[in-house]
């Protein structure tokens, strides 16, 4: 598998992204400048975290204009799949690809920790790898508090598009929520960081599963 | 040559942490009566065009796709013609 990891100017989670998938998942993988204006040859899209253009106005909306968009959105109209960590969560809900929006914490306190996460929906291609129901991965935002209206949750639970919920709310989220997906299950917002759970010498290692998910939901594809 | 003025705040089902946090404080500052805070945010465009409709026009469609998002935040916003210099 073939993954494009996005580099916007203010990423910083790009190259721990990559690390993920090449040396730890022994996937293939390109960093990807915001410049670029096509997709063609890859598998799958990473957008990773950091601070996308100063998070100037608001998180991720500049990066959602960004030249290398357009072939994102055509990618995961297309049913391609594409994961968002973090900022690149934020860029996901300004692109429109992901319901709702994430704004400050309701402590206005930037929170870095270890989170413990429910998987409430194991039957995705983000999680299909995962044997246990709750893993934990680091958090590190200043706004990850997710919001969406009351119609566009309870179509969510619906369609079991909320993937990942926090044990002890962290930021004031929604409904606890800590990842969704689209109505599709192609495209993963969330705001914590499995690219920074790959390797045991590091700590944790629950975020390997998901890439490992995506892997596998990309080679049964082919 | 038209100025816009743009008032962009958090849409009122939202708790906005900052606006609640400035309300303790001024409460601390025994402005007790402070029954409500609300921060957002303000832009001036400058905009040439001839028709202040259009410009309005213009001001919404650019409000709708970058200033504001409309999921969480909501806007107004007056235009004013000015003086040719």
């Amino acid at each position: 598998m073939r993954f494009a990891v996005i580099v916007f100017p203010g990423s910083n989670c790009d190259e721990d992204m990559y690390h993920a998938v090449v040396d730890q998942l022994g996937e293939s993988a390109q960093l990807l400048p915001h410049t670029a204006t096509s997709l063609a040859g890859f598998d799958g899209v990473l957008i990773p975290g950091g601070f996308s253009y100063g998070d100037y106005l608001r998180c991720g909306a500049i990066a959602r204009f960004s030249p290398i968009m357009p072939a994102i959105i055509d990618f995961a109209n297309q049913g391609g799949l594409v994961l968002g960590v973090c900022n690149g969560f934020q860029v996901l809900t300004e692109a429109g690809l992901l319901p709702g929006a994430l704004h400050e914490n309701t402590s206005l306190e930037f929170i870095c920790k270890d989170t413990e996460l429910k998987i409430t929906n194991p039957n995705t291609r983000f999680t299909s790898a995962y044997t246990t129901d709750t893993i934990t991965l680091p958090i590190a935002h200043g706004e990850g508090n997710y919001y969406c209206d009351p119609d566009t949750l309870a179509q969510m639970q619906a369609n079991g598009q909320i993937v990942f919920t926090y044990t002890d709310n962290p930021n004031g989220s929604v409904a606890d929520i800590a990842g969704i997906t689209n109505a599709q299950g192609n495209v993963l917002g969330m705001m914590p960081h499995p690219e920074r759970a790959v390797e045991a010498l590091l700590g944790l290692t629950d975020g390997l599963g998901l890439f490992e998910s995506m892997a596998q939901a990309t080679k049964t594809a082919l | 040559m038209y100025l816009a003025k743009i008032y962009v705040t958090y849409k009122p089902s939202i708790l906005d942490p900052k606006g609640e946090s400035i309300k303790s404080a001024l409460h601390r500052l025994a402005y007790e009566n402070v029954a409500d805070v609300t921060m957002g945010k303000y832009f001036e465009l400058k905009l040439t065009g001839v028709d202040q409709d259009d410009v309005a026009a213009q001001v919404k469609d650019i409000c709708d796709k970058l200033l504001v998002n409309v999921n969480m935040e909501t806007y107004r916003f007056e235009i004013e013609a000015l003086e040719a210099v």
